[in-house]
């Protein structure tokens, strides 16, 4: 079968629009600032490398997307960041001040939702602002504003194992912008959803962002989750996981469901998918035919 | 319905055959019991004495083997004498159903023979503090101990071998010394239940605490718990839960070792009452007294699991099959309509039309 191919433009290109946006993200402060940072797992057979060194300056309000097949190191990356996990080498700053270990300015979502399930959702949202020690009125009402704020005010009295998966993950999420973080960090928070539910987290997740004036980390193997997402694709390979590339996504924003139509996204998952998986092949030369049912054919 | 569909793999059981099962379960053995009792030509191996006839050993009410009374029977006949005249009955261990039931209640209205020997609530009461105490204790030495090896390596490290040693060494041959150290009245008894409780309390407590789900403490760092406050406001609460199961299930071990206990120093409790009942040959009062050790172990346990579902409300789980509750449901209907919070929802521009089926975002372009 042949394809028509199109001409696509290069996905560097940006209309005015998208490189003055790029512009205005460039000149604001660097919230996160990775320095030349490297992991190392130490295990018998000797050590091995998570990611090799690689620096990164996240901008204010910028929504930055981690993309990279399995074994990129991308996981532990954000781990480190968030402080879970140590580093072999480098630097982590906030603010320009260096950070160690996990602490409120750096919120989490992680894939496994991890609400704790001996807490109302009200409850849930709460935590965070009570270990900064807020007084329980207080906390009480800002945590009915953030689940305000991702439409779950009906469910502030229920437990997480009544909610669906979708609706877990918007606790989450409210639960961690409720500490006002400086950057919020979100590790393939909807890869355990499914594909029509991720698809309305993100709307909610760009809805959420354009009203909380709210810096993002986000890690996805999903190219479309990325380039739907992100401002910019931190783009890391693996065997040894390093970083591959960085691109500024032409998309223009706001965005829809019609960019699966424009240029601009073919381009860009065109790259996309060219840094990841390595240039077009024809795989039919590689993958055997195999007929399973030739009585079944004769029948037919 | 078939009855591969009654004996299906893990099917949900409608709520009148779980009671039925449930009936079924206590009548069955119940069943096998009266016929034992009530069927004289099954098992009755000894012949009750009405009327000893021509036997001069032979007394009215007296039991001897069948053997033993037919052949009496056939000598007495010989000797031109009166046969004796008997029926057939079980041995009196083993009372027929409706005696233990009389028994339920007549153990507790019969005085007792001595003075000095306890009523059947006297028992009880002295068994039910034994535990009490026993258990008390125990537990505060033994579930803080738990949760901090749960917890932290070091005290996993530095209590738990030692604690695995001692568990091995069985409560009971601590009695002698119980008894030396503590003298011969309730304390001996209580430090045998603490001996036999404690121990086991510690290392299945502290694998409990264990199985605390690792990303939630992770979860509420990245919030800003740290130190002390991930033991009392994450570890605790998402463990105690099931060290409260833990500790239903050791209650129920503290009543084996009761029994035993109660054999050190003075013999006390139900304990007593049961080897004094058997002593007068008064079974059904025995089995009465066993039986209501069972009473009270159920209801206890039960009272506890429902106590459970109040103490902690979100393990109130709904079993599996059974609808949604109506408000969650309700809501997942409203938010699909809700348009404000997806300005994306609405149909899917015709261009998405006929794309691959497996879509995974409203991006998803490959066709």
């Amino acid at each position: 079968m042949s394809v028509a191919t199109l001409q696509l433009p290069d996905y560097r290109e940006q209309s005015p629009a998208v490189a003055a946006r790029f512009q205005r993200i460039r000149e604001r402060p660097v919230v996160l600032s990775i320095r030349d940072l490297l992991k190392n797992f130490e295990t018998k057979d000797g050590s091995h490398v998570a990611f090799q060194k690689l620096s990164l300056d996240v901008h204010r309000r910028e929504f930055i997307c981690i993309i990279g097949p399995s074994g990129c190191g991308k996981s532990t990356l954000i781990r480190i960041v968030a402080g879970l996990e140590d580093s072999s080498a480098g630097e982590i700053r906030i603010d320009g001040h260096p950070v160690s270990g996990p602490g409120p300015d750096r919120g989490m979502v992680f894939q496994g939702y991890t609400l704790f399930p001996w807490r109302t959702v009200r409850e849930n949202v709460m935590f965070g602002l009570e270990m900064r020690g807020k007084d329980a009125s207080t906390a009480d009402v800002e945590a009915r504003q953030w689940l305000d704020m991702v439409g779950l005010t009906k469910f502030e009295s229920s437990y997480p194992h009544h909610l669906s998966g979708g609706m877990k993950q918007r606790v989450a999420i409210a639960r961690a912008l409720a500490n006002e973080p400086r950057i919020l960090l979100m590790d393939e928070p909807f890869g355990a959803l499914d594909a029509l539910t991720r698809a309305k987290m993100q709307n909610y997740l760009m809805q959420i962002w354009r009203k909380v004036e709210v810096t993002i980390l986000f890690i996805t193997h999903d190219l479309d989750e990325a380039c739907f997402l992100a401002d910019r694709i931190v783009v890391m390979g693996s065997n040894p996981g390093r970083l591959v590339e960085v691109i500024e996504n032409p998309i223009p924003r706001p965005r829809s469901t019609d960019l699966l139509l424009s240029p601009e996204f073919l381009s860009l998952k065109h790259r996309l998918e060219e840094l990841i998986h390595g240039p077009a092949e024809t795989d039919e030369e590689k993958v055997p035919m195999i007929k399973l049912t030739e009585a079944g054919d004769e029948v037919e | 319905m078939g009855l591969r569909d009654r004996l299906g793999l893990r099917h949900e059981l409608p709520p009148r055959r779980r009671f039925v099962l449930l009936l079924l379960s206590f009548l069955l053995p119940l069943a096998a019991w009266s016929i034992v009792s009530y069927t004289p030509w099954i098992w009755h191996p000894l012949e009750r004495v009405t009327d000893p006839g021509g036997v001069d050993y032979f007394l009215p009410g007296m039991d001897v083997d069948r053997a033993v009374f037919a052949k009496e029977t056939a000598k007495a006949v010989q000797q031109g004498l009166k046969p004796p005249v008997g029926h057939p009955v079980n041995p009196k261990y083993l009372p027929p159903p409706h005696k233990v039931a009389l028994a339920f209640f007549t153990a507790f209205a019969t005085p007792p023979r001595l003075p000095s020997e306890p009523w059947l609530y006297q028992s009880f009461e002295q068994s039910i503090s034994t535990i009490f105490w026993g258990f008390v204790i125990s537990s505060i030495l033994g579930v803080p101990l738990g949760i901090l090896c749960g917890t932290y390596r070091v005290f996993a490290r530095l209590g738990e071998p030692f604690i695995e040693f001692f568990r091995y060494l069985p409560a009971p041959a601590f009695g002698a010394l119980c008894v030396a150290i503590l003298g011969i009245d309730d304390a001996p008894k209580v430090a045998i239940i603490v001996i036999g409780t404690f121990f086991q309390q510690v290392l299945v407590i502290a694998n409990t605490v264990r199985k605390v789900d690792p990303a939630l403490i992770e979860a509420a760092e990245t919030l800003g718990a740290r130190g002390l406050r991930l033991l009392t406001k994450v570890v605790i609460p998402a463990t105690i839960a099931d060290v409260y199961l833990d500790m239903r299930i050791l209650l129920g071990w503290a009543w084996t070792y009761l029994i035993v206990a109660e054999v050190f120093g003075t013999m006390s409790g139900i304990t007593f009452f049961i080897t004094l009942q058997g002593r007068y040959n008064q079974y059904d009062n025995v089995y009465a007294a066993i039986m209501m050790i069972g009473v009270i172990g159920l209801a206890t346990d039960m009272t506890l699991a429902w106590l459970a579902t109040i103490l902690f409300p979100w393990k109130r789980r709904r079993p599996a099959g059974v609808r949604k509750p109506k408000a969650i449901a309700q809501a997942e209907v409203l938010e699909e309509l809700a348009p404000s919070l997806n300005p994306f929802t609405e149909p899917a521009p015709a261009a998405s039309e006929g794309l691959s089926g497996e879509g995974a975002s409203p991006l998803q372009s490959e066709a």
